[in-house]
């Protein structure tokens, strides 16, 4: 079993695009102290910023917490909002339900959850809609990939 | 190629003036920040008509080296702020999208996918 080294926990607000990515620069800034692989720590904050800003563009609130191991880094993403209908569709590259003020963010064009997919070594999206979606990848620290499929 | 050398290339202003000696292989230039995430490389220069202050997160999280934006848009001070604490040199020039790539690929720079 892998032992637990360091967690921490954000709380996101839906909405909130001027704070939209706060967590995700602290989680690097972190992750710099504690001297992880500049590789990996690139995996992980790529895979919190996009799942963080699923977070303020479509949920209500949520949460973006990591937990490093002497193994990898898991990362969760729970909110409570309106859930993904059709999670099939949801991770095709390019099939979005953004509106214009999201992509006016910069967000939106239907990339978010396949970027989490790519650059995890597990990935978990797991929603009810109505209720909201729980997103988990983890991401092992002697892995080296690119990022890239 | 140099930062300070693509600047003057695009004709540039320099609004946060870093370090711009810093030598640029590679270029990502997209309004869409995850396709930023998705097909950038460490180090690249980052073109992008998108001036909020997600564009400066976006080159932190993506390890983008400096930041260009392209059509004269101008970001809001906090943006600049942003991208000063994070050690982040950003440029604005008039050119478009198109152009701004079609001189520096001109020049030598390839794209970072």
């Amino acid at each position: 079993m892998p032992e637990e080294l360091f967690s921490r926990s954000f709380a996101v607000r839906g909405r909130d695009f001027e704070k939209a990515g706060e967590a995700s620069t602290e989680i690097k800034t972190l992750l710099k102290e504690l001297e992880i692989d500049p590789q990996v720590i690139r995996r992980v904050v790529v895979v919190a910023f996009e799942a963080e800003m699923n977070v303020v563009m479509y949920a209500e609130e949520g949460t973006v917490s990591f937990v490093l191991t002497d193994d990898d880094i898991g990362i969760e993403v729970a909110d409570r909002g309106p859930g993904i209908p059709d999670l099939e569709l949801a991770l095709q590259e390019g099939w979005s339900t953004a509106t214009d003020e999201m992509r006016e963010m910069g967000f939106g064009f239907g990339m978010g959850l396949p970027n989490i997919r790519r650059n995890s070594d597990v990935f978990e999206v797991r929603s009810r809609v109505g209720e909201g979606t729980v997103v988990t990848s983890r991401i092992g620290l002697d892995e080296h990939g690119d990022g890239h499929d | 190629m140099k930062l300070e050398q693509i600047a003057a290339t695009l004709g540039c202003e320099a609004l946060v003036c870093l370090d711009c000696a810093i030598d640029i292989d590679a270029v990502v230039a997209s309004d869409g920040m995850s396709e930023i995430l998705a097909f950038s490389r460490p180090g690249a220069l980052m073109l992008t008509g998108l001036t909020n202050i997600q564009s400066v997160r976006t080159a932190v999280v993506a390890d983008v080296h400096a930041i260009i934006y392209v059509r004269g848009k101008r970001p809001a001070d906090p943006v600049l702020e942003l991208a000063r604490e994070k050690g982040i040199p950003i440029f604005l020039t008039q050119r478009g999208m198109f152009d701004s790539c079609g001189i520096l690929y001109q020049a030598g720079l390839k794209g970072a996918m």
